[in-house]
């Protein structure tokens, strides 16, 4: 690792002046960013740890809003009580991301702002029409992700929160890759009030997507059913070592039978 | 450079450490505590697991600097004097390590589990919760056995306190 200025910063806004230094980054869990500091696949001047600033921290829930701080970790998130009763979806995604040491650690904010194209919580933010909360702005999830690796963050702009309103009925099916434990394919289903919608994260070319085909057979009748003889196409999905575009497309219409049974159950 | 100051295995220490120094570096080399152990460098072994501030993390994916002011236990401080922890215990009795390399983070990782289990583990649970440790000698079985072994031990222990305190 290059040699690095680290700064733990006290509030949002404190951390907005010290990522102001040199070509800072901000440091949340630090489960990505170290990895890829040891590999000097990023090289920081200065670090603005956000992972000891309370306004960051924790859920809330009121009514069927969930507000979710940007430094919550993913075990938090997997063991809060009030949203395993308003969204246990989202909690059952979080207990599947990564082994216990990495949930202890690894946060919503930093996920999201990394936006890798195998990450779980992409797919569920899209799936939720979540809102992304900045210390600028709110930017709604699907002008939020921007293909591999990109959002729509401005340079030093801090994540502060995500919100969404639970959906009636929602699940997340993950196909994990055994040694990684990143997801070859998963798919998030959520029904609410404004229909059907259905995220992909694994398999796009481009990052995270919603499945129109899915989606269409799942709006005439919310049934795994519905999914027979539905076909996902191949283009635009990744091929790597790891399955083909072709494999990832069955996967995606499994995985989506799948959640859609969970969500029903 | 920033001033660390940390409590490890119930002692306070400090010490001047580059910012870039990863908490496992300063547990081996400014410490001495070469329990800990590096196998991988993609944070994916779990060799390395110590707690921090009572969760078991992965300290070859955090810098020093960011657990100033936490408390550290490295598996050079489970144990009580001759006495071994519970869950070391198991690993002897259930041969549970092989070339040992990987121990001390199976233990760390193992006693976090226990802890967040006080309802008691099955086999199921324990591979799952393993998922975060690599062990390339023993085929994880009798890993597995040494976990649920000292779960129960430890949950006898806990009862046994809870009378001795009524
Ligand atoms: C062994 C292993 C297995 C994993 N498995 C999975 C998995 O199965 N699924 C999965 O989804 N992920 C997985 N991960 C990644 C994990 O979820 C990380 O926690 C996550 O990608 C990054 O979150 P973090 O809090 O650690 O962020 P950091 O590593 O601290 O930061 C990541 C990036 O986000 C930026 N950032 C952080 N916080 C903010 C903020 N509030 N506002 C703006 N920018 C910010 C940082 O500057 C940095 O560029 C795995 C990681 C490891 C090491
Ligand atoms: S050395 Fe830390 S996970 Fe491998
Ligand atoms: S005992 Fe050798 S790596 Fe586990």
């Amino acid at each position: 690792m290059y040699s690095v200025n680290y700064h733990r910063a006290a509030s949002v806004a404190d951390a907005a002046k010290l990522v102001k230094n040199g070509d800072a980054k901000l440091l949340s869990g630090g489960m990505t960013l170290i990895p890829a500091m040891k590999t000097r696949l990023a090289a920081p001047s200065d670090l603005v740890d956000l992972s000891r600033i309370k306004e960051m921290q924790g859920i809330k829930v009121s009514g069927k809003t969930v507000t979710i701080g940007a430094a919550t970790t993913h075990f938090d998130v997997s063991n809060d009580e009030k949203l395993k009763k308003t969204c246990p979806a989202l909690a059952h995604l979080a207990s599947l991301i990564g082994d216990p040491a990495v949930r202890y650690k690894g946060t919503i904010g930093g996920s999201i702002a990394n936006n890798d194209p195998a990450a779980d919580y992409p797919a569920a933010l899209l799936a939720l029409g979540a809102t992304i909360v900045t210390n600028k702005r709110e930017i709604s999830a699907d002008k939020f992700f921007k293909g591999l690796f990109e959002t729509a963050l401005k340079d030093g702009e801090i994540i502060t929160a995500v919100s969404f309103t639970a959906p009636a009925k929602a699940a997340y099916e993950k196909f994990r890759n055994p040694a990684s434990r990143y997801a070859i394919v998963g798919v998030f289903v959520a029904k609410g009030k404004d229909g059907v919608s259905v995220a992909v994260t694994g398999a796009g070319d481009d990052g995270v997507f919603r499945s129109k085909e899915i989606e269409a057979a799942l709006a005439k009748n919310f049934d795994a059913a519905s999914l027979a003889g539905v076909k996902v196409p191949a283009k635009n999905l990744m091929s790597d070592i790891h399955a083909s575009a072709d494999y990832r497309a069955n996967l995606i219409a499994v995985m989506a039978k799948r959640a859609v049974t969970a969500a029903n159950a | 450079m920033s001033d660390v100051s940390l409590m490890v295995n119930g002692k306070r220490v400090s010490g001047a450490a580059e910012d870039r120094t990863l908490l496992v570096h300063f547990l081996r080399e400014n410490l001495g505590l070469t329990g800990t152990h590096v196998g991988c460098d993609t944070s994916q072994c779990g060799a390395c697991v110590v707690h921090v501030d009572g969760k078991a993390v992965k300290s070859c994916t955090m810098l020093a600097v960011q657990a100033s002011g936490s408390s550290v236990v490295t598996i050079e401080g489970l144990a009580n004097g001759a006495d071994l922890h519970p869950v070391q215990a198991a690993f002897k009795e259930h041969h549970g390590l092989q070339c040992g390399f990987c121990t001390p983070g199976m233990i760390m990782a193992a006693t976090d589990m226990i802890n967040r289990h006080p309802e008691g583990l099955d086999e199921a649970t324990v591979r799952a919760e393993l998922e975060g440790n690599i062990c390339r000698c023993t085929g994880y079985h009798n890993i597995v056995k040494a976990i649920l072994a000292a779960s129960k031990t430890m949950a006898k222990g806990a009862k046994g306190k809870a009378k001795q305190a009524a």
